[in-house]
C-alpha cells in the first residue's frame, strides 16, 4: 500500500471537543469567557471599584469563599482575598504548608472537605497544570483558577487587559474582535514556563491584538507560535520592541527550570529591558510585568520605576478584576 | 478426560491458512480433530458449543500485560486480569515483571503460574532482565527460562547502559529468550507527562520527545548489529512513533531479528485526545501526534508490525483521580483490543479478518516462541475464541472483569462480540 495514499483516506476516531466547565461560575481558562462575558467582567470591575464600600460589602455578605494555595503567592492571594472581602465574603485560606495537604490528602479530598465546611467557591493556585479542572469535576463548585502550573492564569490576563484598555482605549469595556486592533504586545522572557503568557496568548489575539513572543530557544520553543492565531516568535528583542505598543516582561522561573542551564549574563545582554533599549526602540510603549519582578534581571530598576511602567497599576486592576470574577462565581456566571 | 466440540463455526486459523466451515474437537486440553461440518469421528459424549454464524479462531495472545501480582492486588490480581483477558477473547497473556517484588527470580516466576492464583487463561511470565530491574546486574536467564519465563525485559525501567543491554542480548540469546525493550531514554523524559508538541505546550505540560523512544530503538538496533552472529532477538514494546517504526523497518531489511508491537491506543488516539487533562489518556509511551498515529496504522497495514499488544495497565480509581502530572501511566486494554481492532483495522481500514486475527494470535506467539499456541492445528493447545464478527456493541467499563476501570474507551463502539473463550479445552468465558 502507498503510505501517502493511506494517509489521505484513513478515517480516525474524532477528537472530542473540549468541554466547558461544569459550573457556569467557574473561571478555569480565559477561553471560558465569551466577548459578552469579558465585557461584563470589565464593566463590573469598574462599577464595583466605584461603589460605596459599605454598600459593596452587602453584595456577597457572609458568603463563604475558600482560597486553596499549593504555591506561594503575594499579589494573587492577597488581591483575591481583598476582593472577596470587599464584597462581604468570609474567606479562609488553606495553604499546602499548614494543612492536611502536607499529610498527603489529595486535591479531591481537600476540595470535598472545603465544600463540606461550607465553601461556596474555591480559588485555587496549584503547581500542577490542569488541577482546577480536577477540583471542579469533583466538587462541582465554582472554581477560580488563580494559576495552574505552567498552564493558565486567567485573572492575570484580565487585569493585564484592563491595564491596557485604561491606557490605550480610555478604559473601554466593550469587547469584540476589534477591541485591540492595531495593538502589538510583546511578551518577553520565560514563555515556556509561563501561565501568564499562555492566558495572554489566548486572550489578546481574540481581541484583534498581535502577540509577539520573544526570548531564547530554551525558554521559547518555536512551536509556541502554533498555540493559536495572531502569535509570532521574534528572537531579536530590539526588533520586537520597535513594533510594540505594550511590552510585557516575564520573570525567569528558577523553580520550574528543571535542570535547564541558562547563562544569565547572556540572557541579560539579549533580553533585559533597560532604559536605553526602551528609549531607543519603544519610547511610548506601556511596560507591564505580572510580578514578582527581579530587578536587574529581566528589567532594570529604572525601567520598573520609570514613567512607562504600569506594574503597580496592574496590581490595583487585579483587585478590581477579582471582585468581578468572585461576584460572577457566586451570583450567576451570567453571559 | 474432558472433551469439547465446537460445531457449525467458520474456522479462521492464520497459521495454517484454514478459512472454512469446520467442526473442532478438543480433548485433554489439545486440539484433537478438525473436520468438515458434521464429519467429526470422535466427538461422542463431548460437550457441544454451537458456533453457527460465528468465527472460530485461535485464542488471542497478548504479549504485554501488567497483572499486578505479586504485590499490587488492589489494582488487579492474576485472577481478575485473566478474567478480563478471557472476556476479551485472550487465552494467553505474557505478564510484565514490574510487580512487588520484581519478578527477577524463579520463586516469583513460579508463584505467578501456581494454580492458587486462579488464572482462567494461560499466564506466561516475562522475567526482569536485571536484578530488581535496576539495569545493573543480569539475572540468571537459564533458571528463569526453566521456571517458565518466556522473555526478559526491564519494561518501564529501560536498560540505558550500552554494556548491560549488550550483555542482556547475548545472555538471552544463549538460552533462547527474547529481549523486550520499553524504548525510552528516560534522561530525555524527566518530569514529562505527555507527548512533546503543540498540545503539551498549550496544556503547560512537559513533553516526552519522540526521540527519547526512537533514539533508544536505534541504539538497541546498533547493538544488535554488532552482535550479528548471536541470534539475539530484540522485541520493541509498544512502538508509538514514526521514527521508531522506521528504525524497525530498516533493521528488518538488514536481516536483523527485530520485532515490534503496537497498542490499540497508539493506532487510534493522538495527544489531542488528552483533552483537559484526562488521566485515562495518560500512558507511556504517550499518545503521539496524528502523523505518528497514521504511521502506526500504515505499519500495521503493510506488515512491519508483528503483534497488537495492549499494555493492559490497571490502576485504582484513586490513583488516576489526581493531577495529570501525578497520575500513574497506563490504561486497561484486554477487553477492548479485539473490538477496536475489528472496528478500525478490519471494518474501517479494510484489513482482511485473517490478518487482524494473526496480529492477535499467530504472530505474537511467534514473537515469543510460544510453541503450540496461536494456532488451532491438531495437537496445539485447545485455545480458541468464538465470536460474532458482525456484531456491533458498545464497551461499558462498568461491566469490566478487571479490578480497575482506567480505560479511555468507555462508551466506544466495538465490532465483533466474543461469545466463548476456550482455554486449554475449558470454557473460560461465556457471553452473558
Amino acid at each position: 500500500m502507498n503510505p501517502a495514499h493511506a494517509r489521505r483516506t484513513l478515517q480516525s476516531p474524532p477528537v472530542p471537543a473540549n468541554s466547558s466547565p461544569f459550573n457556569p461560575g467557574s473561571l478555569l481558562s480565559i477561553d471560558n469567557l465569551s466577548f459578552e462575558a469579558l465585557s461584563r467582567v470589565l464593566e463590573r470591575a469598574t462599577a464595583l471599584t466605584r461603589q460605596d464600600p459599605l454598600e459593596r460589602a452587602r453584595i456577597l455578605a457572609k458568603r463563604k469563599v475558600a482560597l486553596l494555595f499549593y504555591e506561594s503567592s503575594t499579589r494573587t492571594r492577597t488581591s483575591f482575598e481583598l476582593a472577596a472581602k470587599a464584597l462581604g465574603c468570609d474567606t479562609t485560606l488553606v495553604s499546602s504548608l499548614s494543612s492536611s495537604i502536607e499529610k498527603g490528602e489529595s486535591l479531591k479530598d481537600t476540595g470535598l472537605t472545603l465544600r463540606a465546611l461550607g465553601a461556596e467557591a474555591i480559588i485555587l493556585r496549584h503547581s500542577a497544570s490542569g488541577a482546577p479542572w480536577l477540583l471542579e469535576q469533583h466538587t462541582e463548585l465554582p472554581v477560580l483558577n488563580a494559576g495552574d502550573g505552567m498552564h493558565e492564569h486567567p485573572t492575570q490576563a484580565l487585569l493585564d487587559l484592563r491595564t491596557m484598555l485604561a491606557h490605550l482605549r480610555k478604559g473601554s469595556t466593550d469587547m469584540g474582535p476589534d477591541a485591540l486592533k492595531g495593538v502589538t504586545v510583546t511578551i518577553t522572557g520565560d514563555i515556556l514556563h509561563s501561565r501568564v503568557a499562555r492566558s495572554n496568548m489566548l486572550l489578546l489575539p481574540r481581541l484583534g491584538a498581535q502577540v509577539v513572543l520573544c526570548g531564547p530557544k530554551e525558554l521559547l520553543p518555536d512551536l509556541a507560535a502554533t498555540a493559536g492565531p495572531g502569535i509570532r516568535v521574534e528572537r531579536d528583542f530590539e526588533a520586537a520592541l520597535r513594533q510594540s505598543q505594550v511590552v510585557m516582561m516575564l520573570r525567569i522561573q528558577a523553580e520550574r527550570l528543571a535542570g535547564l542551564q541558562l547563562d544569565l549574563e547572556d540572557y541579560k545582554r539579549s533580553f533585559q529591558l533597560t532604559e536605553e533599549r526602551l528609549r531607543s526602540f519603544a519610547p511610548s510603549a506601556l511596560v507591564l510585568h505580572p510580578g514578582p519582578i527581579i530587578r536587574g534581571l529581566e528589567l532594570t530598576g529604572e525601567v520598573a520605576d520609570g514613567p512607562q511602567s504600569a506594574i503597580l497599576e496592574q496590581i490595583s486592576h487585579g483587585v478590581a478584576i477579582r471582585m468581578a470574577v468572585v461576584e460572577r462565581a457566586l451570583i450567576g456566571g451570567r453571559a | 478426560m474432558s472433551a469439547l466440540v465446537i460445531r457449525n463455526g467458520h474456522l479462521i486459523d492464520p497459521a495454517t491458512g484454514v478459512d472454512a466451515p469446520k467442526d473442532l474437537l478438543f480433548k485433554d486440553g489439545k486440539v484433537a480433530e478438525i473436520a468438515a461440518p458434521g464429519k467429526l469421528k470422535h466427538a461422542d459424549g463431548a460437550e457441544v458449543v454451537d458456533a453457527a454464524g460465528l468465527v472460530v479462531a485461535p485464542g488471542l495472545i497478548d504479549i504485554h500485560v501488567h497483572l499486578r501480582e505479586p504485590g499490587q492486588g488492589y489494582k488487579e490480581t492474576i485472577a481478575t486480569g485473566t478474567a478480563a483477558a478471557a472476556a476479551g477473547g485472550f487465552t494467553a497473556v505474557a505478564a510484565m515483571p514490574n510487580t512487588t517484588p520484581v519478578n527477577d527470580n524463579v520463586d516469583v516466576t513460579r508463584w505467578m503460574q501456581a494454580p492458587e492464583r486462579g488464572a482462567c487463561v494461560r499466564v506466561f511470565p516475562i522475567a526482569a532482565a536485571t536484578r530488581g530491574s535496576k539495569g545493573e546486574a543480569i539475572n540468571d536467564f537459564a533458571a528463569l527460562k526453566s521456571a517458565g519465563a518466556v522473555a526478559v525485559t526491564d519494561d518501564g525501567h529501560p536498560i540505558l547502559k550500552d554494556n548491560i543491554m549488550r550483555e542482556t542480548l547475548v545472555a538471552a540469546a544463549r538460552v533462547g529468550l527474547s529481549v523486550i525493550q520499553h524504548a525510552e531514554d528516560t534522561r530525555l523524559t524527566q518530569g514529562a507527562s505527555m507527548n512533546a508538541g503543540p498540545t503539551a505546550f498549550k496544556l503547560g505540560l512537559r513533553g516526552m520527545p519522540t526521540e527519547a523512544e526512537s533514539g533508544l530503538v536505534e541504539r538497541d538496533i546498533r547493538l544488535l548489529t554488532e552482535l550479528r552472529d548471536s541470534r539475539a532477538h530484540l522485541h520493541v514494546a509498544h512502538t508509538s512513533n514514526a521514527a521508531a517504526i522506521a528504525a524497525v523497518r530498516q533493521a528488518r531489511r538488514n536481516g536483523l531479528r527485530v520485532t515490534c508491537e503496537v497498542a490499540p491506543h497508539h493506532f487510534l488516539l493522538t495527544d489531542e485526545h488528552v483533552g483537559l487533562y484526562d488521566t485515562h489518556f495518560k500512558m507511556n509511551p504517550p499518545l503521539r501526534s496524528s502523523a505518528d498515529r497514521d504511521a502506526m496504522i500504515e505499519a500495521i497495514l503493510d506488515g512491519v508490525v508483528d503483534a497488537i499488544a495492549t499494555d493492559h495497565a490497571p490502576h485504582a480509581a484513586h490513583e488516576k483521580e489526581v493531577e495529570f502530572e501525578r497520575a500513574p501511566n497506563g490504561i486497561t486494554g484486554l477487553e477492548t483490543a479485539l473490538g477496536l481492532s475489528l472496528r478500525w483495522l478490519h471494518k474501517e481500514w479494510k484489513m482482511p479478518l485473517g490478518r487482524v486475527l494473526s496480529l492477535l494470535s499467530a504472530q505474537p506467539a511467534a514473537v515469543l516462541g510460544l510453541k503450540g499456541r496461536g494456532t488451532l492445528a491438531v495437537g496445539s493447545a485447545a485455545d480458541a475464541v468464538v465470536f460474532d464478527p458482525k456484531a456491533e456493541w458498545t464497551y461499558r467499563v462498568a461491566e469490566t472483569k478487571s479490578k480497575s476501570r482506567n480505560t479511555p474507551f468507555d462508551g466506544w463502539p466495538m465490532q465483533g462480540k466474543v461469545r466463548w473463550t476456550i482455554s486449554e479445552g475449558r470454557i473460560a468465558h461465556t457471553a452473558s
